[in-house]
């Protein structure tokens, strides 16, 4: 796989930089080596690309007139919020802006009685809840770089999170969008009210990664904060007991606020970091957690407890106060860097798939894993289907990291095949853009490039991302068949 | 128990949309005609039926997920869902008893559970498209964690039929409420609007507001222990036939709703003050949906509903006079050039449902 995936021929106008500079202040344009170096790559860190220019405008007016000017100029545009998406959906161009909004880090107004918070795009989505705590309410989906993440990087990539199952994605916890085309004109969707004339463009807009428009304010709803909170932990010797436990929960009419799921490499991996009491010889682990309403929590902590123990579960423990519950969740908050103390890399997959295919899906992915010989740890949104295969490689053992991606590759075209799909709430940004090759065809690639044209009709925004081109399926296509015979070269596509 | 009968009428469907690409002959869009009312009229005579495409494709209880085709009866799929104590998260009005899904997704009309829950659009994890170009596209899927491309699915939501036609839909569907019952109270607009913003603030489970007559109607749900202690702090005497009243402010079956007069749909920020409008109130969803039924010129009553932060759509009028600009609320020119944009995308040769949202559209 070539490290600059970008199609494009590259037509670098350095001119652009002079004329930025007359629109901005200095220290808003960067140019040096190190001044760009951070922005080079996003948390997809094995795709890295110095950009022509970083740009760090302040106000919507400089929003606007550099994208005026990169429009009259046919200068691409790279969109970042903090910098932490997981699929290099900011990922900058060699002959392109990288557009930060990290400046725009207000929260310009929290309404209490509509329950709505107006924020700019580069606010930390976990601000937005301390924020809004005073309150009493707070910004419900928890992706888990929360405490990092911008919500404009959320809005772009449609966010989840563990609460997600509950409380929904970015796109329902949202109500208004300002955003500035690549033309430079401002304009907005959504509305104040809980719907707005037309077509749904607030819908269409989130999860569009950067290449519609750019994001400069998001209006948010806001939730109060639940009542009472109750988290129970079961281990499972086998895991299609744990599948079965889920399915169980989730038809007896009960809305877990989550329902995660660790395999045994993780819970290992997990407890020899934080110590949380993990029982390490368990082949599945379930956490659930359920909130809201007092007199309901109780009711639901019984019955969950009952449906476990049915579904086969060794062991059922619930907490016996906040801090315990803060406990059973501190394994799976830390599963990432806990396997990252195991493996000197690790790559994160995100796939979601039917629940129901869980046990099938875990049972090939231990095959393949044992095929490419790399070690890989499961975390399971079980609620609504999305996992995470954590990849363990070493990036210098020459080879590895291909295999890894290799391997990551025919992870998630088996969540396709099994009904699912290959981003749960990563996003595609350029990981995964063969993998829209297998997801789509090239009628249904077609019809989305033709929804881009309609915003972007000369492709300055984020070129290169989320929707593959039809060349560029043709030619997967054809390496895909001859896998494993034809190594893929490190040369400009054309 | 509505038969839902099992038939592919997708080839038909496709061949229909070719001819009149080919003919250069707009379609209506239709499936049971429920929802002919709503919107502007239609400048096109030839049908698309879309009745004869039915059936369930997909059903799983425990994936909290249901696939149909889009000319599947509403009714027929409500009874299923409930056979397995599972419904629509947005409680959708039928307004027909031949009312289909796809009629349901493509109006985009939630009823009275809507923000307590979700809203049709939000339910929506996939759909088959059949564009302008007499391709059949999916997007989305079954799952709801999906971002692979643009949300297109949803984007159909609310759509009116004029980016496609939907051939099959996938929606999240919710659980049954354990227990439920609705708790009345007599009070003044300011004051339910009052007490509707307060309980909004905490984590009650109420799945229903509305106000009309000098009433606050609060339906909440839940186990019998979490009932009694929601009754203890929303207060109010239960009222009889419950479902009864919530099923007939949905389908707009109350008085309220019957006579001539023009009624409007307005659309605000929940916690706007009482509308000093002329006419009578309806007031759902927490303060954040007003029927009006006014004679009041549409300019004030779209800028009082402007000045809100929300707008406000003509829902139903009996009248020979069109309003200029349509039923719903005006785009601003931005939106208005990405709107003729999309339909371009989707729609080139504007076959489908030309004037239904917008008359320039």
């Amino acid at each position: 796989m070539a490290r600059i995936p970008d199609e494009r021929p590259l037509n670098p106008k350095p001119e652009v930089i002079d004329a930025i500079g007359r629109l901005l202040p200095a220290e808003a344009v960067l140019t040096t080596p190190a001044e760009l170096a951070p922005y080079e790559c996003d948390g997809l860190t094995a795709f890295a690309q110095r950009p022509m220019v970083v740009v760090l405008p302040e106000t919507v007016e400089q929003v606007q007139a550099v994208l005026r000017l990169c429009s009259a100029q046919g200068v691409p545009v790279v969109a970042r919020g903090a910098g932490t998406g997981l699929s290099g959906g900011a990922l900058p161009l060699a002959d392109g802006v990288l557009l930060s909004l990290a400046k725009f880090n207000r929260i310009l107004a929290i309404d209490a009685d509509n329950r709505t918070a107006r924020v700019q795009p580069g606010v930390r989505n976990l601000a937005i809840s301390e924020a809004a705590a005073s309150c009493g309410l707070y910004y419900a989906p928890d992706p888990s770089s929360q405490i990092a993440c911008s919500i404009g990087g959320n809005v772009a990539e449609n966010s989840g999170g563990v609460h997600c199952l509950k409380y929904g994605l970015t796109v329902h916890n949202i109500l208004k969008l300002k955003l500035v085309s690549i033309d430079g004109e401002l304009f907005e969707v959504g509305a104040d009210a809980l719907d707005a004339p037309g077509l749904d463009l607030l819908a269409l807009m989130t999860g569009s990664e950067g290449m519609l428009a750019i994001i400069v304010e998001v209006t948010v709803k806001l939730l109060p904060k639940a009542e009472r909170a109750q988290a129970l932990l079961a281990a499972f010797d086998k895991v299609e007991q744990a599948g079965a436990a889920v399915a169980q929960i989730i038809a007896s009419g009960i809305t877990p606020a989550g329902l995660e799921m660790m395999d045994n490499p993780a819970i290992r991996a997990a407890e020899a970091f934080v110590h949380a009491g993990y029982p390490v010889d368990a082949a599945a682990i379930l956490i659930c957690e359920v909130d809201g309403f007092n007199a309901e929590v109780s009711y639901e902590v019984m019955r969950v407890r009952e449906l476990l123990l049915a579904a086969g579960a060794s062991d059922v423990r619930t907490a016996r106060d906040d801090s315990e519950r803060l406990i059973f969740w501190k394994g799976r908050k830390a599963a990432f860097p806990a396997v990252g103390r195991i493996s000197p890399d690790y790559y994160c997959m995100d796939g979601t798939i039917p629940r129901r295919e869980l046990p099938t899906v875990l049972n090939r992915i231990a095959e393949l894993s044992a095929q490419y010989g790399l070690r890989v740890a499961n975390v399971f949104h079980a609620g609504d289907g999305n996992l995470h295969p954590l990849i363990l490689y070493d990036a210098n053992v020459p080879g590895e990291l291909d295999k890894a991606e290799d391997l990551g590759g025919e992870i998630l075209e088996l969540c396709v095949k099994v009904g699912g799909t290959v981003t749960g709430e990563h996003g595609v940004g350029v990981e995964k853009l063969n993998q829209m090759c297998v997801q789509f065809n090239s009628a249904e690639l077609a019809q989305m490039h033709a929804v881009k044209a309609a915003f972007d009709p000369h492709g300055l925004l984020n070129p290169g991302k989320a929707v593959p081109t039809l060349h560029r399926c043709a030619e997967f296509g054809a390496m895909h068949v001859h896998h494993g015979q034809l190594k893929f070269p490190d040369l400009p596509r054309f | 128990m509505i038969d839902i009968q099992d038939q592919d009428a997708e080839i038909a469907l496709v061949e229909q949309v070719v001819a009149a690409r080919e003919a250069r002959v707009p379609l209506v869009i239709r499936g049971g005609g429920s929802k002919d009312f709503y919107g502007n009229p239609v400048g096109a005579d030839r049908q698309l039926d879309c009745s004869a495409h039915r059936g369930i494709l997909d059903y799983e209880p425990t994936e909290l997920a249901i696939t149909m085709r889009a000319g599947t009866p509403l009714a027929g799929v409500e009874a299923l869902l409930a056979e397995h104590g599972q419904q629509f998260p947005f409680e959708p009005p039928h307004f027909g008893a031949a009312a289909t899904i796809g009629g349901m997704v493509a109006a985009g009309l939630s009823g009275p559970r809507r923000p307590y829950a979700a809203s049709v659009r939000d339910a929506v994890l996939g759909v088959r498209l059949l564009n302008g170009q007499g391709q059949v596209l999916s997007f989305g899927g079954r799952v709801m964690k999906n971002v692979a491309g643009y949300d297109l699915s949803r984007l159909m939501a609310g759509s009116l039929g004029v980016l496609g036609v939907l051939l099959a839909v996938s929606l999240k569907v919710a659980p049954q409420p354990v227990g439920r019952m609705t708790l009345v109270q007599e009070q003044s607009p300011e004051t339910a609007l009052g007490l509707m913003r307060r309980w909004a603030r905490r984590s009650l489970p109420i799945t229903a507001t509305a106000w009309l007559d000098g009433r606050l109607y609060v339906r909440i749900c839940g186990s019998e222990a979490g009932l009694a202690e929601a009754h203890a702090i929303v207060q109010g005497l239960p009222l009889a036939d419950a479902d009864d009243f919530w099923h007939d402010l949905r389908e707009q079956r109350l008085s309220f709703f019957t006579g001539d007069g023009p009624l409007w749909r307005l659309s605000v920020p929940p916690a706007t003050a009482a509308a000093e409008l002329a006419g009578e109130q309806l007031v759902e969803w927490g303060g954040a949906l007003r029927w009006l039924r006014s004679d009041r010129p549409a300019e004030d009553i779209r800028a009082w509903a402007k000045a809100a932060g929300g707008h406000a759509t003509l829902f139903r009028a009996i009248s020979a006079e069109r309003l200029e600009g349509g039923v719903f609320a005006p785009l601003e020119p931005v939106v208005m050039r990405l709107h003729r944009h999309l339909k371009q995308a989707f729609d080139p040769a504007g076959l489908f449902n030309p004037g239904r949202m917008y008359p320039w559209l």
